[in-house]
């Protein structure tokens, strides 16, 4: 689906090394690492927002869509919801349809600075969805929400991948049992400049690789 | 983005009255016709309108001052907004705008006068130069505030240019919008009254000067009470209703409970 060739070189300090992967259709992945190592770096370039990362070539992004759900929710704070959604494309009963499938029906009418910071990451994630994505790009989605939403957040993503089993996921975080979760495949990233030190698939065995992870990465 | 309640409404019933009373007791002490009381003034005011003079200086003036306000506003947002975002073209600009910026308004005046004759198309052509260089310098400081989240955003959902000026630049620019326009308001037609005084046989700053000629102060306070009056007449009717509306989106009483 995706063809993803990064190369570091050619600048003084780069953040990001050379990466060289595939995202194939369908696959979650989970991308780990220390904080401030380039994840959210490689979530730009992919999105083509990192003009710094020089000699990026990717092979079939011009037409893949993607649904970029950043650390915040991004959306346009003097637009309403529904507006939001309208904005990148989506209409009529298909507004209700994503705000509903979010657990945000009813919300149409809403600003998002009316909204709880876990109810405006869900809006956000509904207009993830409004592109139809073959991509989501997550950017640390469970970040600062207290383990009751994170989890029921959680919940939410692993359905809505299930009911799209075509669109693929790349999931910033840095907690491992998102990965065992949500995952079937598992990047951890580090270095300066960063590569992909490691990426494996999250099979069965997923408590041998969370358990190596965790032997080789004390971070984690 | 915290929101601000209004203030009542008794405040704007304040001051201003005040003051006419104070100028009502000054001009009885005095009694002088260098300081014609409110009700003189009253008179001449309801005696201009009443010979149409009054409506055919103030539309002259009017007039210009519109044409002078849409010209200077497109191009001094334009020019401010691109200069915010290309650093270029700012290096390239600033110091045109610098000497624009303290470049005397009759000066501008004067010299378009000079070389393009006592026309009206130099009069507007003064009041648009004077002009221009404050609203771009306003519209730099905004374009410049602009969020780069929210751009990044715009790319990443693919935003056509024109949605990304409507949606994305348009809201963040507004209140430097509404500094411009407020400021260009009241810049502009004090500058227009100097063109008029300068070289115009018609408007406001003309029948100033003819006042000025014969010490009519009583005619001097009337027109620029007059024209005061519309100034405010805009601001209330059109400038204060549309900041509201456009504000609608961080009133403090939808917000979240």
């Amino acid at each position: 689906m995706l063809e993803l060739r990064i190369k570091g070189r050619d600048f003084e300090r780069p953040v990001l090394g050379d990466i060289f992967t595939q995202i194939r259709r369908g696959d979650r992945i989970c991308l780990l690492g220390p904080s401030g190592i380039g994840k959210t770096t490689l979530l730009n370039a992919i999105a083509g927002l990192d003009r710094r990362t020089p000699a990026t070539a990717f092979r079939g992004r011009e037409t893949l869509r993607l649904g970029y759900l950043f650390q915040e929710h991004r959306l346009l704070p003097w637009r309403t919801l529904g507006q939001n959604l309208a904005i990148v494309g989506a209409a009529g009963t298909e507004i209700d349809r994503l705000l509903e499938s979010v657990g945000l029906t009813g919300y149409q009418h809403h600003f998002p600075d009316q909204l709880s910071l876990g109810m405006a990451r869900r809006a956000a994630l509904a207009r993830c969805l409004a592109v139809e994505p073959d991509l989501l790009l997550l950017d640390e989605p469970f970040a600062s929400l207290d383990p009751v939403r994170a989890g029921e957040l959680r919940t939410l993503i692993s359905e809505l991948l299930d009911a799209h089993p075509h669109m693929g996921m790349l999931c910033v975080t840095h907690d491992a049992s998102d990965a065992t979760a949500l995952a079937n495949r598992l990047w951890y990233l580090d270095g300066h400049p960063a590569h992909l030190q490691w990426d494996a698939p999250v099979a069965s065995d997923v408590e041998t690789i969370v358990q190596s992870l965790r032997t080789s990465m004390p971070l984690l | 983005m915290t929101g601000r309640g209004y203030a009542p409404v008794w405040c704007y019933w304040v001051v201003l009255p005040g003051l006419v009373v104070f100028w009502f007791l000054i001009a009885m002490a005095l009694d002088s016709s260098l300081l014609p009381t409110p009700l003189a003034v009253g008179r001449t005011l309801y005696a201009e309108a009443a010979n149409g003079e009054l409506w055919l200086n103030l539309g002259a003036t009017l007039a210009r001052v519109a044409v002078a306000f849409v010209i200077a506003m497109g191009l001094g947002v334009t020019i401010g907004v691109v200069m915010g975002r290309s650093e270029t073209t700012n290096a390239l600009l600033d110091p045109l705008l610098l000497l624009m910026l303290n470049l005397p308004a009759l000066v501008t005046i004067i010299l378009m006068y000079v070389w393009f004759g006592l026309v009206e198309s130099a009069a507007v052509l003064a009041v648009v130069i004077n002009k221009v260089p404050n609203v771009a310098v306003t519209l730099r400081e905004g374009a410049r505030s602009l969020d780069p989240k929210l751009e990044s955003m715009a790319t990443a959902y693919r935003f056509s240019r024109w949605q990304r000026a409507r949606e994305v630049w348009l809201p963040q620019l507004f209140p430097y919008l509404m500094a411009a326009m407020r400021g260009g308001l009241a810049l502009i037609w004090k500058i227009v009254l100097v063109v008029e005084l300068l070289g115009r046989s018609n408007g406001v700053g003309f029948k100033l000067n003819m006042a000025f000629q014969v010490f009519d102060v009583a005619t001097i306070l009337a027109y620029s009470l007059a024209f005061v009056a519309v100034v405010q007449v805009i601001e209330l009717a059109l400038l204060q209703p549309l900041e509201r509306r456009a504000s609608r989106w961080r009133r403090p009483e939808l917000a979240h409970a």
